[in-house]
């Protein structure tokens, strides 16, 4: 009987600890896109920006819908309100209600251009691709970072479309979400660093509270992003990703 | 001729009046020669070093490049057609691929176009042999002195810049600027970068890929295009100038219109004081035999001698002048810069036989229409009341 209880402990240390071995680069991609990819959110926002010439606060609502559909109201402050920005795959219209009332057309590689002044992109805003589909990832160590455990992940880019070829992402041993995240250009320069300072869990996954973008060339102090409200998985209608809801 | 000679007499006779008149009429004919030399001048020069530096002989652009829209600029590239290969090979073309980007001066976020250009090119008058720095750890750059002015770069600095390659992934490397040339043709300097056309084409994966081909000014057949590249001829090309040059045409229009005016109107008015005061004289001579038509004709004569004598005195004076001008040229103030236009800093006027025959005939139309105008009330002149002093 003593046998079989050594027999079984043994059994169980070697079962979990292989499991700890086993876990690959390949599927901490998964589980962190688990966690960010969404099929469809309705969530508020603040965008704190720290220019160089001030801070500026922008607070928006989004509608998302899979990968290649995003519908964005800007809230606030006033001067900022009634502002709309829809995306369909690569091609963003914004709609500026005053004095003009019209939409301007962003497509291709506008989408790369910083939204408002701040240290995200279009794309960054907009972006909703499992990191899985994009890169090919390893592990190349494990860190503590802000007394978080994490595994340090290096992506280099499958495809030659992606924004960034490459990425050095730490990501959190228990919640597998990329708490930092360095972002490169094709010759290794370090264009983009994010970090996520809050998170907090709902609906069975771990999401980003609080995070800040900052474009490393530039002198400015990043951007700060907010997420005040998230609700996933409901219904939004297919017209609210349409242009004609822009004037709505 | 009695009546030449008689016109001249009267006209001598009245004094300062008279050359009060011309020297205010000579004024503005010399003024208007003057303005529309510096405006031919101009015209020459800015094409002159436009042609030289920018647009050669004309332009094959890629189907999708529009300069009024900075947007297209990172899809306009398609690779330089065979028939165009063969002028690059013999000097006749050169080819430019334009891509957008940011820059970041001293951390600052900029905008700014890189250009690429062969360095040795012999097409253009542009100073592209800068660019041919040997082995450098970073990518040589060019750049003009407003855009020097406008990022605080400098010959020797360190930029870092941040492109898309032609798939749309961010790169980013430095640039040392090897050179900033002085130039006078904006085009070529504002918010861009030349860096050499290699560099370029591997910076965004694309080989032998061109945004504009530039042919030689002295090209002298213009190749075929295709659905790919359009020709663009120089109306095209220079129709900003020339635009440009019709507003400000109309503008000093208006200015010399309203000299010539005040001009033509202390004519108008001497004319009008004439033929009151010298009613009896009129009188007189047609008391004497003379015809209506004959006094009409002397006072609008006398009226005209002040337009003969301005062009005489203008030329006098002003021949001196505008030669003096034409030769060591008129310098341009920095706000010219400031209003778009490419100006040497020394700007020569040109002045042709065609604008001083053209102007004095305008001149001498308006001086007879102005003399004549008044003399209208002579037809309905009473010889007997004009003897007494009345005017009808």
């Amino acid at each position: 009987m003593m046998n079989i209880s050594k027999y079984l402990l043994v059994t169980i240390i070697l079962s979990l600890s292989l499991r700890a071995q086993t876990i690959t680069a390949e599927i901490i991609l998964d589980k962190i896109d688990a966690n960010l990819v969404i099929d469809e959110a309705i969530s508020s926002a603040t965008m704190i920006i720290h220019a160089r010439t001030g801070t500026r606060t922008i607070e928006s609502k989004s509608w998302i819908k899979g990968k290649n559909k995003a519908f964005v109201e800007y809230l606030n402050p006033v001067r900022e309100r009634g502002k709309k920005m829809l995306r369909l795959d690569d091609k963003i219209w914004n709609y500026i209600p005053e004095p003009t009332d019209r939409i301007i057309t962003i497509s291709g590689h506008l989408l790369k251009q910083s939204v408002m002044g701040s240290d995200l992109s279009y794309e960054d805003m907009t972006e909703n691709d499992k990191m899985s589909e994009m890169y090919d990832a390893v592990i190349s160590g494990e860190e503590v970072y802000n007394e978080n455990e994490c595994y340090v992940l290096e992506l280099t880019a499958k495809t030659e479309d992606v924004t960034y070829y490459s990425r050095k992402v730490w990501v959190e041993k228990s919640t597998f979400l990329p708490r930092k995240e360095e972002r490169f250009a094709k010759s290794g320069k370090l264009l983009k660093r994010t970090e996520i300072q809050e998170i907090f869990k709902i609906d069975n996954r771990w999401y980003p509270k609080r995070m800040t973008f900052k474009d490393v060339l530039s002198n400015g102090k990043g951007t700060e992003y907010i997420i005040d409200e998230i609700e996933f998985g409901v219904d939004i209608p297919d017209y609210m990703f349409t242009k004609a809801a822009l004037r709505k | 001729m009695l009546t030449l000679k008689l016109a001249f007499k009267n006209v001598t006779k009245a004094g300062l009046r008279t050359w009060l008149n011309v020297l205010i009429l000579s004024f503005a004919y010399v003024l208007i020669i003057w303005t529309d030399g510096l405006y031919d001048g101009m015209s020459k020069q800015v094409v002159g070093d436009m042609i030289d530096m920018e647009i050669g002989g004309g332009q094959f652009w890629e189907r999708n490049y529009d300069k009024f829209d900075p947007f297209t600029i990172d899809d306009a590239y398609a690779p330089i057609p065979e028939n165009l290969e063969e002028l690059v090979k013999n000097n006749e073309a050169t080819p430019v691929l334009f891509r957008a980007s940011v820059i970041f001066p001293q951390g600052r976020v900029q905008s700014a176009i890189l250009k690429g250009i062969d360095p040795n090119q012999k097409v253009l008058k542009f100073p592209s042999e800068y660019l041919n720095t040997g082995e450098s750890d970073y990518i040589p750059g060019l750049i003009g002195s407003r855009m020097a002015k406008n990022s605080g770069l400098k010959n020797g600095d360190i930029v870092t810049v941040r492109w898309q390659d032609v798939n749309g992934t961010f790169d980013a490397t430095d640039i040392e600027i090897v050179n900033v040339i002085s130039s006078y043709v904006q085009t070529i300097d504002n918010g861009q970068i030349w860096i050499p056309l290699k560099s370029l084409q591997e910076m965004i994966g694309a080989t032998n890929v061109a945004t504009v081909i530039v042919l030689h000014k002295d090209i002298e057949t213009i190749p075929s295009g295709s659905p790919l590249w359009e020709f663009k001829d120089h109306n095209f090309l220079l129709a900003d100038f020339y635009n440009y040059l019709d507003r400000k045409g109309m503008g000093s229009a208006i200015m010399y219109g309203l000299l010539m005016a005040m001009a033509l109107l202390a004519i108008f008015d001497t004319q009008v004081l004439a033929i009151f005061r010298r009613r009896k004289e009129m009188g007189t001579m047609m008391a004497l035999g003379m015809t209506r038509g004959g006094v009409i004709r002397l006072f609008t004569l006398e009226g005209t001698m002040h337009g003969i004598l301005a062009i005489i005195i203008g030329t006098i004076y002003g021949l001196p002048i505008l030669y003096f001008s034409a030769v060591n040229g008129i310098a341009m103030p920095e706000a010219v810069e400031q209003v778009g236009l490419s100006l040497n800093s020394t700007l020569y006027p040109v002045y042709g036989i065609g604008l001083f025959l053209s102007t004095s005939l305008i001149m001498f139309i308006s001086v007879i229409v102005v003399s004549f105008l008044p003399t209208r009330k002579i037809a309905r002149l009473n010889p007997t009341d004009a003897l007494r002093g009345k005017i009808a």
